[in-house]
């Protein structure tokens, strides 16, 4: 059955799909592995096209995303890491922290106030390029320092995390930053002023554990991990596999322990609508409506 | 009743074993014995004055060591134990309710190990659920409604890690018992008597004094975890031990922890009747100076105790001059602070 013989038709050999896409051009989704095109990858807010997953963003990038263009001033970038501990692992700290900041952040957070449709704000947003968004002292002062200037300035406060949790290489000091933060919430929320949680992927341990729980409203991204105990610990301890969607945004919704899940093309005017929700006004004082509150509506 | 030895103690073993021997000799040498007693003590204080931070670790899991509840049984009086969070269950890793100490109504929190597989097995080797932590808040918020102080025995290898624990918000509940600590307008004291792992113990450890005793220690992750984490090894959680800074001692230093309460020799377990001694003394001793201070004192000297934890770098800070001028400006600074916010630091004794 010579005529089947298919060597003659498939000698050309086609190159692969990866080598003639020029560089860049496309990229594949971590999470379905469909290929998308880049460009739109990055219009869409780098939230894949076919699965709907919303893969991370840099701490700037959601700046960017979520406040008023041009209305965000950092702070507190004059507290900067020290090595309490003189800590060494597979390299020490001071090194590890040298290294981290090629990522383009100085430290975990990035503090300061901006605005959200017309509304200020205290602001901080970590930076899970840096250590893995873990926190020691200074995100901890920072974060603490945040919450502190709207206390003093009458601010909502919203802080996004993206974390990991507490930073070993600061050992006790990080877990202190838990302590520290959640009192500085403590008395923001003792002068009635709105504190705002966002969460997003990944939420736990330390960060989880406290200022990121405490939210008067806690929003989360799709499909984020949200928890205390990392999977692998709890797996190793009741020695069964964990159920498919354990720890995501909408398991933690459905606990109890979260009030929204909100795609991240709605997070500002979320946000908007929750900050004109949650600032005291009365009845008949002329006021402005937000853009948000007619953007969210309109969904 | 004899003791579990470490390995690092196997030369005071022998030691004591000889010691018995030569004591039974009939007729007695007692020179012999003179010897060997003053060799065991001489060995004793240069074993245990020179504990490394991972036979620390060791000392404070000894399983003859006195737990939570063995303090509450011989340093106070009455305990009536209230169980439950009014929400999900009772949590048995940590006992809460009223005791009378030195005559005077206390409440406690105990985080509870027990002494043996089967009082484990009840006790969850102290790791609590969220329920334990929201039980803890409810009998705290019963002690300031009644005005009275709370005195918090941490004791725990960690929040305990499971789904259950997840589903009904462990992260929640120790968070909101951390910031809530900070509103109680009656004095705290938290005292480490054992293992302090991370937010299990943090959760309920924000205290106007924070103590911990000799043998304990107090981190942001277990030697265990952190090994696994830096060196995928949990043997190597030596030394992970040695870099984490756990030991009460580097605590003071890190100014995380107040006061360290003395151990007799060889550890709590092998003379608990001291060791009760010592935490008695200085809880009465904190209790006093605490009770002197308005709730507006209180609150603002425990927000300013934990405000200061943590190091880092200040650049827009003046360089510091000298080091002994320095520290003498921090300690006026520092005074300043203190009576701007109308807060009187009262003597000791």
């Amino acid at each position: 059955m010579a005529w089947f013989k298919k060597e003659k038709y498939t000698k050309l050999n086609p190159p692969k799909m990866r080598d003639r896409i020029p560089e860049g051009l496309m990229r594949k989704c971590d999470k379905c592995l469909e290929p998308v095109v880049s460009k739109d990858f990055e219009e869409n807010l780098k939230v894949c096209m076919k699965c709907g997953h919303h893969h991370k963003l840099s701490a700037r990038e959601r700046i960017a995303l979520i406040t008023d263009e041009g209305s965000f001033t950092e702070m507190f970038t004059n507290i900067q890491t020290t090595d309490p501990l003189n800590f060494v692992d597979s390299k020490d700290y001071p090194t590890r922290i040298k290294g981290a900041k090629k990522s383009g952040y100085d430290e975990a957070v990035v503090c300061g106030t901006a605005k959200i449709h017309g509304r200020p704000v205290a602001l901080a947003v970590m930076a899970f390029d840096f250590v893995g968004g873990s926190m020691g002292s200074v995100v901890g002062e920072r974060i603490t320092r945040t919450i502190e200037h709207g206390a003093a300035e009458g601010l909502p406060v919203i802080v996004v995390s993206s974390s990991g949790g507490a930073r070993m290489q600061e050992g006790i000091l990080s877990l202190m930053q838990m302590a520290k933060t959640s009192g500085a919430l403590a008395r923001l929320a003792a002068k009635n002023l709105p504190y705002i949680s966002v969460l997003c992927d990944p939420s736990t341990a330390g960060v989880m554990a406290s200022y990121a729980s405490l939210g008067d409203v806690i929003v989360a991204e799709p499909d984020a991990q949200i928890g205390f105990a990392g999977p692998r610990v709890i797996e190793q301890t009741i020695r069964q596999s964990l159920p498919e969607g354990f720890q995501r945004s909408d398991f933690v919704r459905e606990h109890g322990f979260l009030d929204r899940v909100v795609e991240r093309k709605n997070l500002k005017n979320e946000l908007g609508l929750l900050l004109f929700y949650m600032t005291r006004q009365k009845f008949d004082e002329p006021h402005e409506e937000p853009a948000g509150v007619a953007a969210a509506s309109a969904r | 009743m004899p003791v579990t030895a470490f390995d690092f103690e196997k030369p005071l073993t022998e030691l004591e074993q000889k010691l018995q021997e030569l004591e039974k000799q009939e007729p007695r040498d007692e020179a012999a014995v003179e010897a060997v007693r003053a060799e065991l003590e001489q060995k004793q204080q240069e074993i245990y004055s020179n504990l490394t931070p991972w036979q620390k670790v060791l000392m404070a899991r000894h399983s003859d060591r006195p737990h939570a509840l063995d303090y509450v049984q011989a340093l106070m009086t009455d305990f009536m134990e209230l169980s439950g969070d009014r929400a999900f269950a009772d949590d048995k890793a940590i006992a809460c309710g009223f005791a009378t100490f030195r005559g005077m109504p206390v409440a406690v929190c105990a985080q509870q190990k027990g002494k043996d597989t089967k009082e484990n097995l009840v006790r969850n080797w102290g790791m609590s659920n969220p329920e334990g932590y929201r039980k803890a808040m409810r009998v705290m918020r019963l002690a300031e409604k009644f005005k009275l102080p709370v005195v918090v025995f941490i004791d725990t290898p960690g929040a305990f890690p499971g789904i259950g624990a997840e589903e009904r918000g462990q992260a929640e509940a120790i968070a909101r018992n951390i910031r809530d600590m900070f509103t109680l307008t009656v004095p705290v004291i938290c005292i480490v008597i054992g293992e302090g792992a991370s937010g299990g113990a943090l959760g309920v450890g924000v205290g106007d004094v924070i103590l911990a005793l000799e043998n304990s220690w107090y981190c942001v992750i277990s030697p265990e975890g952190c090994a696994a984490i830096l060196w995928k090894d949990r043997a190597q959680a030596e030394r992970a031990a040695e870099q984490l800074k756990l030991t009460p001692k580097d605590l003071i230093e890190l100014g995380v922890i107040d006061e360290i309460v003395p151990e007799p020799i060889g550890g709590a377990h092998r003379n608990p009747g001291e060791t009760y001694r010592n935490v008695a003394s200085a809880l009465e001793a904190h209790l006093k100076r605490l009770s002197r201070f308005s709730e507006e004192q209180l609150l603002e000297m425990r927000y300013q105790k934990f405000r200061a934890m943590g190091r880092f770098v200040d650049t827009d800070a003046e360089p510091a001059v000298a080091e002994t001028e320095s520290a003498e400006e921090t300690a006026a600074q520092e005074s300043n602070v203190k009576e701007a916010a109308g807060v009187e630091v009262a003597s000791e004794g």
